[in-house]
């Protein structure tokens, strides 16, 4: 399909083409009963229509013509594109710290994908260091490449994969783990791996990008820089994720991998840590923790794996009219952990009584969390909450739905005594559950007011 | 100083000299840009506005070189990256949103803006595309906080009528307008987004225009134009144009945002005398035996020889630059000196790259030390004879070698020396080509950046192609306005004279004007007159009072004048009465006074003055004469009234 000499065209347009012997990448001069065009015939998106054919101009611009009014396709020459980043060796620098880049795909490794048009993960992470020189100054990088998917794609295979690769790594002597990763589930990943690799001597920094790297005005450089720093020379030894802080080219958050979300569908500054404060901000050249209750990076190669995660497990994300079957269909499908992302401090519909009663009685773990993200459950303060309670439902103080979802799969493959399953649900492995919410821990400010705004007004954004 | 300067490169000079453009190989071409009236941009939904207040918040970003498509790097692309600029962006909460900031997708394609560009591309004898792609352009100066600007061609191959003969229009492309630069200092630039995503046309003719009166007169037919289809934003900064220059072995030269289109005739003159004087220049090395095998030159760090203050002031070098470097051009002397505008040296292509590259601002920014015969004037900055002897020694140059110093902080100045080698080798090889600044004489140009090629553009993956209907274009070709040439052809068959049909050709009451004529019998003379000429008094003697311009629809315009052709309303009359109607009144035209009206008015004026003491029965003839027209309103003619006096006195 790779060679297809007519990739992407179907139909009438792929009929019309090789009627007169056109292929792609064939510089052509095209008569139609418009006129005569020009140019280089482009790979077409498979999504788009059959009766257009796609041309780059001389002047770089693609425009698209009807095949209905194409009259004759004349090759002059045949230029086939190679779009790949002039690959270079990393330096090696003894005095430098050794870091691992372990790539999984998303935006911040992404290249143009003829066949939809649309980006996709492809650059190795080697030719990443093509595109980034300035991590040479930083650190020695090795790179391997794991997998290359879109982010809403990775899954528990991935996590356990991921895991184990990390733990190979540090033994191996690692001074820091990254790991490239697209931005939408970035934060489930690095739930995950908080569970999965316990006790790391080193920083497990993520980094992902919003703005893919085949922009000029992308983060991915930045973030790339940031997180090869905190893993190099970091002294926060737990999994990190590493995001814009503001949306300005100014410095990164490191965020808790298991207290962090992402937030907004496309802002540069997306990550944000919930009912708590980030750990550290970071630039290329700088760790700044801003609390002190981190684990500090040790010198051993010692690690805990613990790569299991059993996929029975659902999330619900209630509503007000939401009707039982919902519920019955998971149990009826054999699932063994519902986390359920209830209104205000954990509530929902009296109709769901029933079947959760079932649910717990099935030894299935049903967990509370709240749909308000910020913001602890406490099923204490209505009628409705004790009853749940009453039920066997657990609350989970103030774990994000996500990542209890993560935990809970991740508690399963170890125990499904619901009993037990509750005590390690409880039990926070690194601030899943925090014991307190500090006053800034949910800062969403009202954008308008005159203070927000002067605010605004004198700082870079 | 600068008018007399202008006046001095501009005066005897005959700019549509076509033996002498034509024996250089004079060749120009226009890229116009020029904003749609849209109320909203072009991919997303902020209205189109201008700020000039305090932002309201602003960001910092960088740009990276990317890829292109065909998998290369483009060359401005790098070298804007050498810059390492951190640019600045101001923005406004009423006019910009995620969309202008990159932090959202973009919404699709404005359809009105896409159905405008369509018009004026037919209107430019363009083929239309089927199916229109957005593409991203890339640019790496900053103005677009994306990096790129998202743009799409609409038609390509047009043509327009000019002396004969076509003008090629290459193509037209509907694109969102860039930031506005604030400010440019060092290694900070800042852009006000309040233009930013405004849409815009950008037509670019191919290089047929010969002499640069033709390079103007093409951009003023191709803004009346614009103008004329009613689409296009008008006033200052709504429309921008960019203009190419080559001569016979150059390539195309790019002068940036000419402002005013009699600014082009200097501007191209000058460049096309700035081409050849490079050739020349390149010849001169060639004779040396200099070519791009033998071109020798590198550079070495001499801070540590400025110590004393007599130095630094000798040398204009400041004290607090971190470091001082030299490069040593073998076998180059006099040749900086090799004037390539008027008052301008090669050494100033040198420093203008220097400027941008290197971010060294802070002019002058290099030091030429070339031991040529003439030696240094009187009061010319240089080093100390025992210095320079020193470092020539040091550095082995012989007196054949021409220095050049640059400084500022470390990292700058080592790039400033490598680029003047950069720009000197090319001068040896090529013109390099390149984007140009016109200088505030608006004769001469300066470097702004090299000249991005097609390397820099890239598919738009986050916008899907818009397939154009061949119904929604063969409406918008139904209904398309008249192109000014047409219009101006028709004017000229009605008896207008040329300068009113020039005029008209281009008012926005063109198309009434068409519907008049055709519909109320009027004389199109008396209506262009007063559309035009009439309009334009009224307003102006409007505006010495300081009266704001009274706003007339369209549609009262045209019951006043079919009404004032129904009742036959004298020239004088009109005139009376359209004064009225754009003061603001409520007022209709009349027709002529009857010869019993007339009489009466008459009677009454002899009447009123019986007992007047004139010193002769001529004076008081036209005296009379004067009233009674006066209180006719127009509505007489005076050798009627004459006629009539006489008949009654």
């Amino acid at each position: 399909m790779n060679d297809d000499a007519l990739k992407g065209y179907k139909g009438k347009a792929r009929k019309v083409l090789s009627e007169m012997g056109a292929r792609v990448w064939a510089e052509v001069v095209i008569d139609t009963d418009k006129g005569k065009y020009e140019g280089i015939i482009l790979p077409r998106a498979e999504q788009a229509d059959d009766e257009h054919i796609v041309l780059k101009l001389e002047t770089g611009y693609n425009i698209g013509l009807a095949v209905e009014g194409i009259k004759t396709v004349k090759e002059k020459a045949y230029k086939k594109a190679h779009y790949k980043i002039p690959e270079q060796e990393f330096p090696f620098d003894p005095r430098k710290p050794d870091v691992t880049l372990l790539g999984t795909g998303g935006t911040i490794a992404s290249r143009l994908d003829y066949r939809t048009g649309a980006v996709i993960p492809a650059f190795t992470p080697g030719e990443l260091y093509g595109a980034v020189p300035e991590l040479a100054d930083i650190c020695n990088l090795k790179t391997e490449k794991l997998f290359g998917v879109f982010s809403e794609n990775m899954g528990p295979e991935e996590y356990i994969t991921t895991a184990k690769a990390i733990g190979r790594e540090i033994e191996a002597g690692a001074a820091g783990i990254v790991i490239g990763h697209g931005t939408d589930t970035m934060h489930h990943t690095a739930a995950a791996l908080t569970f999965m690799v316990q006790d790391s001597p080193v920083p497990i920094v993520m980094v992902g990008s919003q703005r893919s790297s085949d922009r000029p005005s992308s983060d991915a450089a930045f973030n790339l820089r940031c997180a090869c720093n905190t893993a190099a020379h970091g002294n926060v030894a737990e999994v990190l994720v590493c995001m814009f802080g503001p949306t300005s080219d100014s410095y990164n958050l490191l965020h808790r991998g298991t207290r962090v979300r992402k937030m907004h569908s496309s802002y540069r500054s997306t990550f944000r840590t919930l009912s708590d404060i980030p750990v550290a901000t970071c630039t290329p050249d700088s760790v700044n923790p801003i609390r002190p209750d981190y684990k500090s990076r040790r010198s051993d190669n010692k690690v805990k794996v613990d790569a299991v995660f059993d996929d029975r497990v659902a999330i619900v994300y209630y509503y007000p009219a939401m009707k039982p079957d919902i519920i019955e269909s998971l149990i009826n499908n054999g699932y063994k952990g519902i986390v359920i992302a209830g209104t205000g401090l954990g509530h929902v519909n009296k109709p769901l009584y029933k079947p959760l009663r079932r649910a717990c009685k099935a030894g299935i773990s049903v967990m509370m969390t709240v749909q308000t993200l910020w913001g602890y459950v406490q099923m204490y303060v209505y009628d409705t909450g004790r009853d749940l309670m009453e039920l066997g439902i657990v609350p989970c103080l103030n774990m994000l739905p996500e990542v209890a979802y993560i935990k809970l799969g991740w508690v399963l493959a170890h125990t499904t005594d619901t009993e037990e399953v509750a005590r390690m649900m409880l039990t926070p492995v690194n601030g899943e559950i925090t014991e307190r919410e500090p006053h800034d821990g949910y800062l969403v400010f009202q954008g308008g007011l005159p203070e927000i705004e002067d605010f605004l007004k004198r700082r870079l954004r | 100083m600068s008018d007399a300067w202008r006046k001095k490169l501009t005066e005897s000079i005959d700019f549509d000299d076509q033996e002498f453009y034509g024996k250089l190989g004079f060749k120009s071409g226009l890229e116009i840009h020029q904003q749609l009236d849209t109320k909203k941009k072009l991919f997303c939904h902020c209205p189109v506005g201008y700020r000039n207040d305090e932002p309201d918040a602003i960001i910092l970003r960088h740009m990276r070189p990317t890829l292109s498509e065909m998998g290369t790097y483009d060359g401005t692309a790098l070298m804007e990256f050498k810059t390492r600029k951190q640019v600045i962006y101001q923005l406004y909460r009423e006019n910009v949103c995620t969309y202008e900031m990159d932090d959202t997708p973009p919404f699709p394609i404005n359809q009105k803006a896409l159905d405008y560009a369509i018009e004026i591309a037919l209107m430019l004898n363009c083929q239309l595309v089927d199916e229109v792609h957005i593409t991203r352009k890339q640019y790496l100066d900053g103005s677009i906080p994306t990096g790129f600007q998202r743009t799409a061609i609409v038609g390509v191959n047009g043509w327009i009528p000019y002396r004969g003969r076509k003008i090629r229009i290459q193509q037209l492309a509907l694109e969102e307008d860039a930031c506005r630069e604030v400010q440019d200092r060092g290694h900070e630039i800042v852009f006000r987004t309040d233009r930013l995503s405004t849409p815009l046309v950008e037509i670019v003719t191919k290089p047929d225009m010969l002499t640069p009166y033709e390079t103007a007169e093409v951009d003023g037919l191709l803004g009346r134009l614009m103008r004329a289809s009613g689409r296009v934003r008008r006033g200052i900064g709504t429309a921008r144009q960019d203009v190419n220059v080559s001569i016979t072995g150059s390539d195309r030269i790019e002068i940036k945002g000419v402002p005013r289109t009699g600014d082009i005739r200097p501007l191209t003159h000058y460049e096309a005398l700035r081409q050849k004087s490079l050739l020349e220049l390149r010849e001169r090395l060639n004779n040396r035996g200099i070519t791009p095998e033998t071109f020798k030159a590198d550079y070495h760090d001499i801070t540590p020889h400025f110590t004393d203050a007599e130095v630094f002031s000798r040398s204009g070098i400041p004290e607090s630059a971190e470091r001082i470097m030299v490069v040593n051009l073998a076998d180059w002397q006099g040749l900086l000196k090799h004037q390539t505008q008027p008052g301008i040296t090669f050494a100033a292509e040198i420093a203008g790259r220097v400027r941008v590259i290197a971010c060294l601002d802070r002019m002058p920014n290099i030091l030429v030390l070339d031991s040529q015969p003439e030696g240094m004037l009187h009061g010319e900055l240089g080093l100390p004879i025992e210095l320079e002897e020193h470092i020539r020694a040091e550095i082995g140059a012989d007196e054949d070698d021409t220095l050049v110093v640059v400084w500022g902080p470390a990292e700058d100045a080592e790039t400033g020396a490598k680029e003047i080698i950069i720009r000197a080798k090319e001068a040896i090889e090529k013109i390099p080509q390149e984007t140009r600044q016109h200088m505030p004489d608006k004769c001469r140009t300066d470097f702004e950046r090299i000249l991005p090629g097609p390397d820099r553009m890239y598919p738009d993956t986050d916008s899907p192609p818009v397939a154009l209907a061949p119904d929604r274009v063969s409406e918008i070709r139904n209904s398309m306005a008249l192109r000014p040439w047409e219009r101006m052809e028709r004017y000229l068959e009605l008896g207008l004279p040329r300068c009113l049909a020039g005029d008209l050709s281009i008012h926005r009451h063109a198309c009434l004007f068409e519907r008049l004529v055709a519909g109320s019998g009027i004389s199109p003379l008396l209506l262009a007159e007063a559309l035009v000429s009439w309009q334009k008094a009224i307003t102006r003697a409007r505006l010495e009072v300081a009266l704001p311009p009274v706003a007339v629809d369209e549609d009262v315009l045209e019951s006043f004048f079919t009404d004032a052709a129904a009742k036959k309303t004298p020239r004088r009359g009109l005139l009376y009465a359209f004064e009225k109607l754009l003061n603001g009144e409520d007022v209709e035209p009349l027709g002529p006074l009857s010869e019993g009206q007339l009489k009466t008015l008459c009677l009454k004026v002899i009447e009123e003055y019986e007992d007047y003491n004139f010193k002769q029965d001529r004076f008081k003839l036209d005296f009379l004469l004067g009233e009674v027209l006066e209180r006719s309103e127009g509505r007489a003619e005076p050798a009627k009234v004459r006629k009539i006096l006489k008949e009654l006195t």
